[in-house]
């Protein structure tokens, strides 16, 4: 038990859209073990969405139980949210979410600025952050000076700065070709090796089959959990 | 935490968007101006009032005893001008009276004037002071001989007809040639000029260089004043206290050689440097209580217009606030962020009407002949200003921004 590092139990999530009463999760049950690499998939309106935003703990369930590193999240409170969102959880996302106008250092730096680390430190973490996702030469550079594998690999920096119990990556190749979505899977691929808990919301099937394993939704449920095909071969 | 990084962000921001910048914080800048400005000017006039003004017109520690005073402060009535019109004049002997029965070491001048034209070889010089008065009257002026002597107390007794002069009226009838010893025309009569004042240069643009000081003995006093009678007695003391301690004597004495009952008033007037600042009291009084009523309003107008803008910035970058709280900003951190966002803001528009109070005050100096100093407590209040408005402005904002809903803000374009 001590190896898990997400362990939901029932999860729900109920809200009201207009006068209609949205059952955007109806009980979903899951555990993920460190270094475990799993892609969840599922339509659109599936819920997956939902649970992405409650795994990254930026929503909270309307029951269920939700324990991240050994610590119930799911009955905390704002600024108790935030220090986890800031200490176990990096995010990646479809539009990369950079701040337009620091440069890509500063980016990275972001996070360290919330953990109060001081600004040597938050310097050195970043540099080393940044030449992890081979971009030590673009670090002053703003992030519409760089492409969008590069923005994507600055925005991965960010989320490992920290470096947290859980990559948390929502359609991290929706916005890009197919050639530079190979190169940030790789990068995946490569952190996974290293050690690193990696969750990953997609639609697409090939990005998923990259995953060890497969988690689908269907109407707020999990309709299977299996281990992913070339992993299983 | 991250206060300076968020002082370093509002500048780059502003940097940005100098226009609009400009726009919004024009409210403080000119609330901060007019501080600037209004208190340099006042502090100014201030000390020029009391340094050159009164020192000069009256002199530290010295007061005049008069028929009626010389400077108007504020309005006075028919009936009042009429009362002092009709006082008894002060006379010779009323001076020396005074002159004789003083208990504290005092310098004293009798001293009466009037404006008159002065000829030199068919040059005439209009309005120009001539005063008649003892030799004790350059001490108690401060007045530096340039070239030349004062007149002696034997020219006094002689009733000599010499002449002291200033600057400006040496320059004028002489044209570059030497005046001693030179004979003027004063009231047809001849004076010799034995002396130069050194130049005292200008007040209110007007030139303080423009007399001539003759023994009031002399024959030209019938110019200037009645037999017998002078304009006043001056008397200069060391200190405060003693010009204070004479002061009461002089009336004392004068109450008693007037035979004044107690109920009656003075029917002389004793005028020190304080009342020749009473006006100017009153204007800068009404200034200074006037000032707070103009520099809050643009305060408030200006705040209300940061608040504005604050509040479209916070519009505008809702996916930045989302994105720094996913990576783990607190309500805390974002509120605090645009706070001091806000208070940058508003202390660049103070730090600008600073430089534009400045600016206006130096304008005013040069162009007016009202000089102006700038008061260094009235730029800790004009910065203390600025922040606290732009700390207030960016409250309601700043929470704004730190309840939006991470998701929500996240999907905004």
């Amino acid at each position: 038990m001590a190896d898990l590092v997400i362990s939901v139990r029932e999860l729900t999530r109920e809200y009201v859209m207009g006068s209609d009463l949205v059952r955007a999760l109806r009980g979903v049950s899951l555990d993920i073990r460190r270094n475990e690499y799993v892609a969840i998939m599922g339509p659109s309106g599936s819920g997956k969405s939902t649970l992405m935003n409650l795994i990254g703990c930026l929503d909270t369930p309307t029951a269920g139980e939700y324990w991240l590193s050994g610590q119930e999240v799911s009955r905390m409170r704002d600024d108790a949210l935030a220090r986890v969102r800031n200490r176990e959880i990096g995010f990646v996302f479809q539009t990369f979410n950079l701040l337009p106008r620091a440069t890509a250092l500063h980016n990275v730096e972001l996070p360290l600025v919330y953990a109060g680390a001081s600004s040597r430190d938050r310097r050195r973490q970043a540099c080393e952050a940044l030449e992890r996702v081979g971009l030590g030469d673009r670090m002053e550079h703003r992030p519409n000076e760089l492409s969008g594998g590069q923005r994507q690999r600055v925005a991965i920096a960010r989320a490992l700065v920290n470096r947290p119990a859980l990559l948390l990556a929502d359609e991290p190749t929706g916005n890009l070709d197919s050639t530079t979505s190979e190169e940030i899977m790789n990068v995946f691929r490569d952190l996974h090796d290293e050690g690193q808990t990696i969750v990953m919301v997609t639609h697409e099937s090939d990005i998923a089959a990259q995953a060890q394993r497969v988690v689908v939704l269907k109407d707020g449920r999990v309709e299977s959990d299996r281990l992913a095909r070339n992993e299983a071969a | 935490m991250q206060a300076l990084e968020a002082i370093r962000m509002a500048l780059q921001s502003i940097w940005a968007q100098k226009l609009k910048s400009g726009f919004s914080l024009i409210g403080v800048l000119i609330g901060v101006m007019f501080l600037i400005a209004v208190v340099s000017v006042v502090q100014g006039m201030n000390s020029y009032m009391e340094d050159r003004v009164a020192n000069r017109l009256i002199g530290a520690n010295t007061f005049q005893l008069r028929q009626r005073p010389s400077f108007s402060t504020g309005n006075i009535t028919r009936e009042e001008w009429l009362e002092w019109r009709r006082r008894p004049r002060i006379t010779y002997s009323d001076a020396d009276y005074v002159e004789e029965r003083l208990e504290h070491p005092v310098l004293t001048a009798k001293f009466c004037q009037d404006r008159v034209s002065i000829g030199y070889e068919g040059r005439q010089a209009r309005d120009i002071d001539l005063i008649g008065t003892e030799a004790e009257y350059f001490r108690i002026r401060d007045y530096e001989i340039a070239r030349g002597r004062v007149f002696t107390p034997q020219e006094l007794r002689a009733a000599a007809p010499v002449l002291v002069i200033g600057d400006l009226l040496a320059e004028r009838l002489f044209e570059g040639q030497d005046p001693l010893g030179k004979m003027v025309t004063v009231g047809g009569l001849p004076y010799r000029v034995i002396g130069i004042v050194e130049k005292q240069g200008t007040m209110f643009g007007l030139s303080m260089d423009k007399f001539a000081i003759m023994p009031f003995t002399a024959h030209g006093r019938r110019l200037i004043c009645p037999i017998n009678v002078l304009d006043e007695l001056i008397v200069k003391s060391e200190d405060v206290p003693t010009m204070l301690a004479s002061l009461q004597q002089t009336e004392a004495l004068m109450r008693g050689r007037r035979a004044l009952k107690p109920q009656q008033p003075n029917n002389f007037h004793l005028q020190t440097a304080e009342e020749a600042l009473a006006g100017w009291n009153r204007i800068s009084g009404f200034l200074m209580n006037f000032l707070p009523v103009i520099v809050s309003i643009s305060l408030v107008v200006g705040g209300m217009v940061i608040m504005n803008i604050m509040l479209m910035s916070v519009a505008e970058r809702t996916r930045e606030i989302g994105i720094r709280k996913s990576l783990g900003a607190r309500r805390s951190d974002i509120m605090t962020q645009f706070i001091v966002e806000s208070a940058t803001l508003s202390t660049v528009g103070a730090i600008a009407g600073i430089l534009c109070g400045f600016a206006l005050a130096f304008v005013v100096d040069a162009v007016t002949p009202m000089p102006a100093a700038v008061a260094p407590w009235s730029i800790g209040l004009a910065v203390t200003l600025g922040i606290a408005v732009g700390m207030i402005a960016g409250v309601y904002p700043a929470s704004r921004a730190s309840k939006l809903d991470p998701i929500e803000a996240l999907r905004a374009d």
